[in-house]
């Protein structure tokens, strides 16, 4: 009517030109720069680091021309190739270990009416908080030859005149490993098993099969899949971690892939030679990732994506007693022992001194949190770069998750954009560490030395965690409720301000809670990235295990471990009680 | 004036075309169903008006401009359209008072004023006591006419409307109907409801465009689409019918147990060979007697093959002898017929609906 007369007129009334100018202005949807925005961030984070280490290892480091030089440095040396096959021991025999220890109590606390499983999750739960380098330094003061609690036990015992353990070793090592890791196999066969309806096995006990035969036979089999996954992703834990390693096999004078890299970044660092050493790391991780959603994703196993059914416990009989100590047993092994010595000796006026009234202070924490101001420092900085670094993964997270949810970029652009930003779980942390070292030590962009290559590198390194977390929650949300929104004159952004934030709220802190408690313990990205300045818990920590001050080295890890117990309450608060040990968390 | 215009409109999806050249104009102040099975493009339609999508082809304007083309499409927010979806999407982060103030809030309107149209709005639509609730405490109706007083009270320069009535319970839907055909009365805002279900579209809809993989069959208004279906998919979508084949031979057309003089036959064009009418269940009238053909009627003796009682009336299926197919019939509920009783029909050949 008069309205709609008037506007005409406005698009008729002008010259040719700006209406045209104008007409395409008024039809242009604006939110485009943001998407392109959060591209431009993806690059920055992922490509360029992954580039400039491929581009690093096939440059002479001076004059950057191209040469293979690097590459045979790196493989000429037999302790070089050495500490390769070291890694594959240590990968094999770790993950080997975790199914043995993580089957039973998955079985256990998924299918029968074992007693005593709230204290073995909790236990379980509890060695999921412990940083492996913590868990490391447990088992130092447990089984360190001569002594090592353990050590001094059987001595006791058995008048032998030397303890029997060496944690220096790689058995030492591969049980380090696997006491922090088998939680991984634990959770993915849990959650495996948590699907198998009883019907399956009523079904074959119907047919005269008893309880172990069809555990073994039907059970066991339609959950495999899953316990091929988990034993991938522990294999792939265990030959990327650097903490255990480096404070288990270098006093034990062998290598393993992460404590070679390292040594090359002593002075002078030598990132080139590093970075054609760690292709091997990163091509196999790559492949198994590969290998390993090949099998979660074949066909075949259909009940696994159901509901499940009905299900009740089967009953262990005599049996479940023998079950529960085998559990206990575990969780001694990975949480109790290296907790109660860890609690000791951070408590202790001298840890040797045994668990005595008069051997109690509480000196060692109070100087580490607040008087010393190399902890103290460190401590504040772990908050502020985990923090930071999870506020930019989640919005970026969000950014992405959202562009391709709502498909705002093309079907190609967005399967991209999802790789890229998932990329990182392939990646593991020390590779990442020197693509970022390569990436932004040198001009144009010199990062190096500031908090902002820790900060970035941790979002990086923890993007993934929070993409998975925020896309499932784009997904929960109705995309009608935002063209509401728009159709009755809000823009994008106000959808996303007023409707789609205030929904997300929860599982947005959730997320960053997720990125937060692996930021605040994260070793192997930040020992290559750390500058005297820029010091965070877990570094220190292992910087000062040379000088063998127990008391303070299990201080630092205390505290570490407060933080994460707070965050995770808050998380349960926030997400109920599962969140930890959800699958996609994991 | 028209106020919407579709020109020539596509969309296609890779090789699959979901709309194919739709052509529709409505009036200011009228109300358009857009009538389809599942998959006909009717939703497709309403996104491209709403600028949620922008047509391959074709053009789409109002009051003259044009908002979409292939080229460009004008953002759902500058259009000043409201909609409401099959969802309702009412926030449930917000208040109802809070969701219906929302799009006055994004005009920048004063708060006071705000405040008075909301609660003007609330009371019309039986909803001023529930101001304060939020979304997850109201049932599915009350939800319903949140979504409607949010999409009404900014006086949109059109009203879309998708699938509304879909997620409530038979009783409900009934109700809501009016209640939609009510607020349109009294605020003539112009409307594309978009639905599956008939009876909504003829009960709230001043005209009705039955659309079928993608193309529109027929725009019409309820009572010329029942009475005179131009194709064989309207007939049968709208109502319930029997499609007969009949000969044309000579002066009168034989359809196989009973034949109608060739002029009785209402068509636009002349009458081809092959005939196929159409006839309303309710149209076929049974009886015991012989009531004899002439003035404008024609019979047949049949045989009850099969029935059902359906409460308010009768389901019959009669068998012409000579005849292929079956016929239904439907009839009041005191009109009892056994099976295999010999039963006469008798047809008003003025409802005979000729498809071609």
């Amino acid at each position: 009517m008069n309205e709609g007369a008037a506007r005409r007129a406005a698009a008729v009334a002008p010259s040719v030109a700006p209406s045209a100018f104008g007409h395409w202005w008024r039809h242009l949807d604006k939110s485009a720069w943001v998407w392109l925005l959060a591209i431009a961030v993806l690059l920055f984070l992922v490509v360029n680091p992954l580039l400039r280490l491929l581009l690093v290892s096939f440059q002479q480091p001076d004059t950057g021309a191209f040469t293979l030089a690097n590459y045979a440095a790196a493989y000429s040396r037999s302790r070089y190739v050495d500490a390769l096959a070291n890694s594959l021991i240590l990968g094999v025999s770790a993950a080997s270990l975790c199914l043995v220890f993580g089957l039973p109590l998955a079985w256990a606390l998924s299918r029968t009416d074992m007693p005593g499983k709230g204290l073995v999750w909790v236990s379980i739960l509890g060695t999921f908080i412990i940083p492996p380098y913590l868990g490391a330094v447990g088992w130092i003061l447990l089984a360190g030859p001569n002594a090592g609690w353990l050590n001094r036990l059987v001595v006791e015992l058995t008048g032998m005149e030397k303890g029997p353990f060496n944690i220096y070793s790689m058995t030492g090592l591969v049980l380090v490993t696997a006491c922090y890791s088998f939680p991984y196999v634990f959770v993915f066969t849990k959650s495996a098993l948590d699907l198998v309806s009883s019907e399956m096995e009523d079904a074959a006990n119907i047919l005269g099969s008893g309880n172990l035969r069809t555990t073994l036979s039907i059970t066991l089999p339609l959950v495999l899949p899953a316990i091929l996954a988990a034993f991938i992703l522990v294999f792939l834990e265990a030959i990327a971690l650097f903490g255990s390693p480096a404070l288990l096999a270098l006093p034990g004078r062998f290598h393993v892939v992460t404590t070679q890299l390292w040594q090359f970044f002593e002075y002078p660092p030598k990132v080139s030679v590093a970075a054609a050493y760690s292709m091997p790391l990163l091509c196999i991780t790559i492949f198994l990732f590969w290998l390993q959603r090949r099998i979660t994703h074949r066909k075949g196993y259909v009940s696994l994506t159901g509901k499940g059914g009905e299900r009740r416990p089967i009953p262990l009989g005599g049996w479940k007693w023998p079950m529960l100590g085998y559990c206990l047993f575990v969780c001694t092994l990975s949480f109790f022992m290296p907790m109660v010595v860890i609690c000791q000796a951070a408590l202790a006026k001298a840890w040797g001194r045994g668990f005595s009234l008069d051997n109690l202070t509480l000196d060692n924490l109070y100087f580490t949190a607040f008087e010393n101001n190399l902890t103290r420092n460190a401590t504040l900085n772990t908050f502020l770069y985990a923090g930071s670094a999870a506020v930019i993964a989640v919005a970026l997270a969000l950014c992405v998750a959202y562009i391709v949810n709502r498909q705002l970029v093309g079907k190609h652009v967005g399967n991209l954009l999802s790789f890229l930003t998932m990329a990182p779980f392939v990646i593991p942390g020390i590779v990442l560490a020197i693509g970022f070292y390569a990436a932004y030590t040198q001009p144009p962009l010199v990062l190096y030395g500031s908090a902002w290559i820790l900060i970035l590198a941790f979002a990086t390194r923890f993007l993934p965690i929070a993409y998975a977390n925020c896309n499932a929650a784009i997904r929960s949300i109705n995309p009608e409720l935002e063209d509401a929104v728009r159709i009755l004159g809000g823009t994008r952004f106000t959808a996303i301000r007023r409707v789609v934030a205030p929904l997300l709220k929860r599982s947005l802190a959730g997320a960053f809670i997720l990125v937060f408690i692996p930021g605040t313990r994260e070793l192997s990205a930040a020992i290559f990235l750390t500058s005297i300045n820029t010091q965070v818990l877990s570094v220190l920590l292992f910087d000062k295990s040379d000088e063998g001050n127990f008391e303070m080295l299990a201080s630092i890890g205390l505290i570490l471990v407060v933080i994460t117990v707070v965050l995770i309450l808050i998380g349960f608060r926030l997400m109920g009680r599962d969140f930890m040990l959800r699958r996609t968390a994991a | 004036m028209s106020k919407l215009v579709l020109r020539n409109v596509s969309r296609t999806f890779g090789n699959f075309t979901a709309v194919e050249n739709f052509n529709l104009t409505l009036q200011e102040g009228e109300l358009v169903s857009l009538l389809g099975p599942s998959g006909c493009g009717k939703t497709t339609t309403l996104r491209m008006i709403a600028g949620f999508m922008a047509p391959t082809s074709g053009t789409i304007e109002v009051d003259g401009e044009v908002i979409s083309s292939p080229t460009s499409s004008l953002p759902p927010e500058k259009r000043k359209m409201s909609m409401i979806f099959q969802s309702y999407a009412i926030w449930p982060n917000m208040t109802v008072a809070e969701n219906v103030g929302f799009g006055l809030q994004v005009r920048k309107v004063k708060p006071d004023e705000i405040r008075r149209r909301v609660n003007e709005i609330l009371e019309k639509v039986q909803m001023g006591a529930l101001r304060e609730r939020y979304p997850a405490e109201l049932s599915g109706g009350q939800q319903q006419r949140v979504a409607l007083a949010r999409a009404i009270v900014v006086k949109p320069a059109v009203l879309l409307l998708d699938e509304p009535l879909s997620n409530l319970d038979a009783n409900l839907r009934e109700e809501m109907r009016f209640e939609i055909r009510r607020l349109h009365d009294e605020f003539k805002i112009t409307t594309v409801y978009v639905t599956h279900d008939q009876a909504e579209a003829m009960v709230t809809s001043d005209r009705i465009a039955v659309m079928n993989q993608g193309r529109v069959e027929q725009i019409d208004a309820p009572y010329a689409l029942y009475g005179r279906p131009k194709t064989r998919f309207v007939a049968g979508f709208i109502g319930r019918t029997n499609f007969v084949e009949g000969k044309c031979d000579g002066e009168t057309v034989d359809f196989g147990g009973f034949s109608v003089p060739r002029h009785a036959l209402q068509t636009d064009a002349s009458l081809p060979q092959d005939v196929l009418v159409s006839i309303r269940p309710q149209s076929i009238h049974l009886l015991k007697q012989n009531p004899g053909a002439g003035g404008g009627r024609c019979c047949a003796q049949g045989q009850v093959q099969r029935r059902a009682y359906l409460g308010e009336y009768w389901d019959y299926y009669v068998r012409l002898p000579g005849a292929a197919q079956i016929l239904r019939a439907t009839a009041r509920a005191q009109d009892v017929f056994e099976v295999s009783e010999p039963v006469w029909i008798e047809i008003d050949t003025t409802q005979l609906t000729v498809i071609r």
